[in-house]
């Protein structure tokens, strides 16, 4: 009978779309009810093929890693689409004659540069955060994932918001928010996705056989139900018509400046910390064979981290529209979140007192704890940054890009690049990696394009703040932009060499999973995918 | 298994020294029971008695209508305010110089002074007022000349640039503004006669053109046009009429747009920018003076 159902929704939506295409009122719609169509149509007969089919029995006693892989190689593919369209972009920065004529509109520096951080945070963060989720929740659960496909369909529905996503960049179709591009009815496909993750890890969660919810899974859950309002609230819109990608926010001014940016914080607070947090407590204590440090910080840090998060938006907002006391609250609220945010660092890095010796043989363990390290600095930082008197320098100008890349590469790069090497050997039953020399020189190369990426828009940062602020005995400004844009240019080559090792990096990690996977060894004993009974 | 702790696989051993567990085993993961960190527990006292202390101090705490002020007084508009006050009152001496000392003594060599606050207040009067028309590079368009060029419609020395500014051209606000007007000659002319005058202009300004019709234009032209153009075609800066000799043309040179332009003539205005001289202007004197100043500095200053 479900069956049947899943026929007809599908069909009904074939048609919708092929009508909607029809009377497209722009292209980036007219292609994405194509894609819609098509993809609705294949697993049409996909589904119709099925049917009728003897139902093949679930294993109800062995966890369900069919996703997590499916997520697990999603993370390394779009990291390195993603990675490679930023190497494009910071080139394009040095080089503006690679903003090529005959891309103009689709493939220039405003066209890629979403597409970029949309493909690094969601794609690329996105996927391992459910791959992550997916693993963690069921082991520290000692439960299979509830639902049954409706873990695949939190996948594939995922990637699918991916590609809606990152076509209607290239084709101009945006609403304009930083981070919240994707237009209106992206934006629905990815709440009915995102509720049933919600739903998948709550409902493993429940079934769980241990007696508490181990501390990862508080992380991963604050993160999924706050992107969840973060993305609705901030996507409050009209659509302009029902066949067009254009529509209206509903609120205006400094009023939706301020929920952009509240958004905009806390999709960096809840998806990059929070989120990440959780894979941290995890993959960390397993791979140093240590006890977390301190159940207490971890209760502690959790709680302040989540409830003084969401109040830091403001920060993004200083010397704007904004009133000052909301900037006030912003700042103050930032500050305090210091120590909160060092409660996960701590817990990291201490998890490998007794263990420190395994940095000097263990390349993944290194990687995670280089993770951690550069959450700590980005940490700092971003308080540090968010103080109205720091911010008038570093507002507007790359300190702020540096900021962010030395979080994003350092810490949700390679905490995520620890847990794709811990991953694939487990989830292909294989016993160890490739070749651990690889993990050795991506490891180099990634910390030292961290290095070269941070540092040089540090230089370029300060230096750019200081020079708009320029101004000669009269008041007057010394320094056009175009000077501060001359300027910049060597650190921008530097930037851009730095974005290309991290790059290299990532191909040699992907080259050495592909090989885990086609020619390491199978593990000889028995495979420990059985949840406890 | 969530009975029997060492059913876990890979249940992490502890060793010898180490503090205690909670106790609960995750898959194989176990938490110490170690207290909170004393250096971070009172940064974190820290951290939050001083954010108490400076909400207190700044504007912080919405209300029903409006935000707790702060004890301090601190406003960021105030203070821009009180910044652009500051430059205002130390600058009051050059603006009061720039009005009194000759425009063409405004010089780097002469005032350096003076001629600084000229060139970039003038440059920020100029991107605010005049880039609308004139582009944001004075490069100008098609109908607003080119300020960059030697070529004056009105002339090109300061004193000359600055009576434009001040009253403008065409205008009905201010009775000084330069005023002249061209005839359309669609109604006086033949078509043959308009056709052959434009080739005569092709002619002069060097351009490809037809040589006989071009030779019958010469005698339109000594009739209709000359009086303002000088017989030469070079132009009357009194009249604002233009050199129709050289390359540069305010609305075209090609065949076409001249042809529009001898039927049915233009009328280009300019605003009048003093506020001083007719009351119609936007800008004080002193902020005329400076942006004549920038637009002589541009290259085609005389």
């Amino acid at each position: 009978m479900l069956d049947y159902v899943k026929l007809l929704i599908l069909g009904v939506v074939v048609v919708c779309a092929a009508i909607a295409a029809n009377y497209a009122r722009d292209v980036a719609y007219l292609i994405h009810m194509i894609i819609i169509m098509l993809t609705a149509a294949g697993v049409f007969i996909w589904q119709l093929r099925r049917t009728g089919e003897p139902a093949v029995p679930v294993p109800t006693h062995e966890y369900m890693d069919g996703p997590i892989r499916a997520a697990a190689i999603a993370t390394a593919f779009w990291g390195v689409v993603g990675f490679l369209v930023g190497v494009v972009i910071a080139f394009q920065l040095a080089f503006p004659v690679l903003n090529f004529d005959w891309a103009q509109g689709y493939l220039n520096f405003g066209r890629l540069r979403p597409l970029h951080t949309s493909a690094v945070i969601f794609a690329f963060g996105g996927n391992a955060l459910l791959a992550g989720s997916f693993y963690i929740v069921q082991r520290t659960s000692a439960a299979r994932m509830w639902g049954g496909g409706l873990t695949w369909f939190v996948f594939w529905g995922y990637q699918f918001f991916i590609v809606l996503a990152a076509t209607g960049y290239v084709l101009g179709s945006t609403s304009g928010h930083e981070y919240a591009e994707p237009e209106w009815y992206v934006d629905l496909w990815l709440t009915v996705v995102w509720v049933a993750f919600l739903l998948v890890f709550l409902g493993t969660l429940l079934k769980r056989k241990e007696p508490h919810i181990y501390v990862a899974n508080w992380f991963l859950l604050s993160f999924i139900v706050t992107v969840a309002m973060l993305h609705v609230v901030n996507n409050l819109q009209i659509p302009v018509s029902i066949f067009g990608s254009e529509s209206v926010l509903v609120f205006g001014g400094v009023q939706a400046a301020m929920t952009q940016w509240w958004y905009g914080h806390n999709a960096v607070g809840f998806f990059l910390t929070a989120g990440f947090l959780g894979l941290m407590y995890y993959f960390i204590p397993k791979q140093a064979e240590r006890p977390v440090y301190s159940y207490k910080l971890s209760i502690i840090h959790f709680w302040a981290l989540i409830f003084l998060y969401i109040w830091a938006g403001p920060h993004h907002l200083h010397y704007t529209a904004l009133p000052d006391w909301a900037s006030t609250l912003g700042m103050v609220f930032s500050v305090v979140l210091w120590m909160p945010s060092w409660g996960g660092m701590i817990n990291g890095l201490m998890t490998l007192s007794g263990a420190w010796d395994k940095l000097r043989t263990d390349p993944i363990l290194r990687m995670m704890v280089t993770s951690v390290a550069f959450y700590g600095m980005s940490t700092f930082e971003g308080p540090m940054m968010s103080i109205r008197a720091v911010n008038s320098l570093s507002h507007y100008t790359d300190w702020t890009i540096g900021h962010v890349h030395s979080g994003a590469l350092g810490w949700n790069g390679m905490i995520t690049f620890g847990m794709l090497y811990y991953l694939f050997p487990k989830l292909w039953n294989r016993e160890r990696l490739y070749s651990l020399r690889l993990v050795s020189w991506h490891y180099w190369l990634a910390t030292i394009g961290i290095v070269l990426y941070a540092a040089s828009m540090w230089v370029t940062g300060i230096m750019e703040g200081l020079m708009w602020r320029e101004v000669d005995a009269q008041g007057f400004l010394v320094n056009s932009f175009a000077d501060t844009v001359e300027a910049k240019f060597p650190m921008y080559v530097v930037r851009g060499v730095g974005g290309l090792m991290f790059l290299t990096g990532a191909l040699i990690m992907a080259y050495n999973l592909w090989m885990t996977v086609r020619k390491g060894p199978a593990r000889a004993d028995a495979p420990a995918t059985v949840p406890a009974e | 298994m969530s009975d029997d702790k060492n059913q876990h696989p890979e249940e992490q051993i502890l060793m010898e020294g180490d503090p205690d567990t909670t106790g609960h085993v995750w898959d194989g993961i176990k938490e110490f029971n170690n207290p909170l960190p004393r250096w971070w527990l009172w940064t974190f006292y820290a951290t939050c008695a001083w954010g108490l202390l400076y909400t207190i101090l700044y504007p912080a705490w919405p209300l029903l209508d409006r935000a707790t002020p702060g004890i301090l007084g601190y406003s960021t508009r105030a203070i821009v305010a009180e910044d652009i006050a500051e430059f205002d009152a130390m600058n009051a001496p050059i603006r009061e110089q720039i009005e009194q000392v000759e425009l063409a003594a405004i010089t780097p060599a002469d005032n350096p002074d003076l001629y600084n606050y000229a060139i970039q207040g003038g440059s920020a009067i100029f991107a605010t007022w005049c880039s609308q028309c004139h582009g944001s590079g004075a490069a100008g368009a098609v109908g607003y000349p080119n300020l960059l060029d030697d070529d004056w419609l009105w002339g090109g020395s300061i004193d000359e640039i600055h009576y434009t500014i001040s009253h403008g051209i065409r205008n009905e606000d201010d009775p000084s503004a330069h005023y002249s007007e061209m005839t359309a000659f669609d109604e006086i002319l033949s078509d043959e006669e308009i056709a052959s005058v434009v080739q005569y202009v092709l002619n002069i300004s060097g351009q490809e053109h037809d040589a006989t019709l071009a030779g019958a234009g010469e005698t339109v032209y000594l009739d209709n046009c000359a009086s303002c153009h000088l017989d030469d075609g070079s132009g009357d800066r009194f009249l604002g009429a233009p050199n129709l000799t050289d390359a540069i043309w305010l609305y075209g040179g090609d065949e076409a747009a001249l042809e529009e332009t001898v039927r049915y003539s233009r009328f280009g205005v300019m605003p009048p920018w003093s506020a001083d001289a007719s009351g119609a202007g936007r800008l004080s004197e002193a902020e005329v003076r400076s942006v004549s100043v920038y637009v002589h500095s541009l290259g085609g200053g005389e």
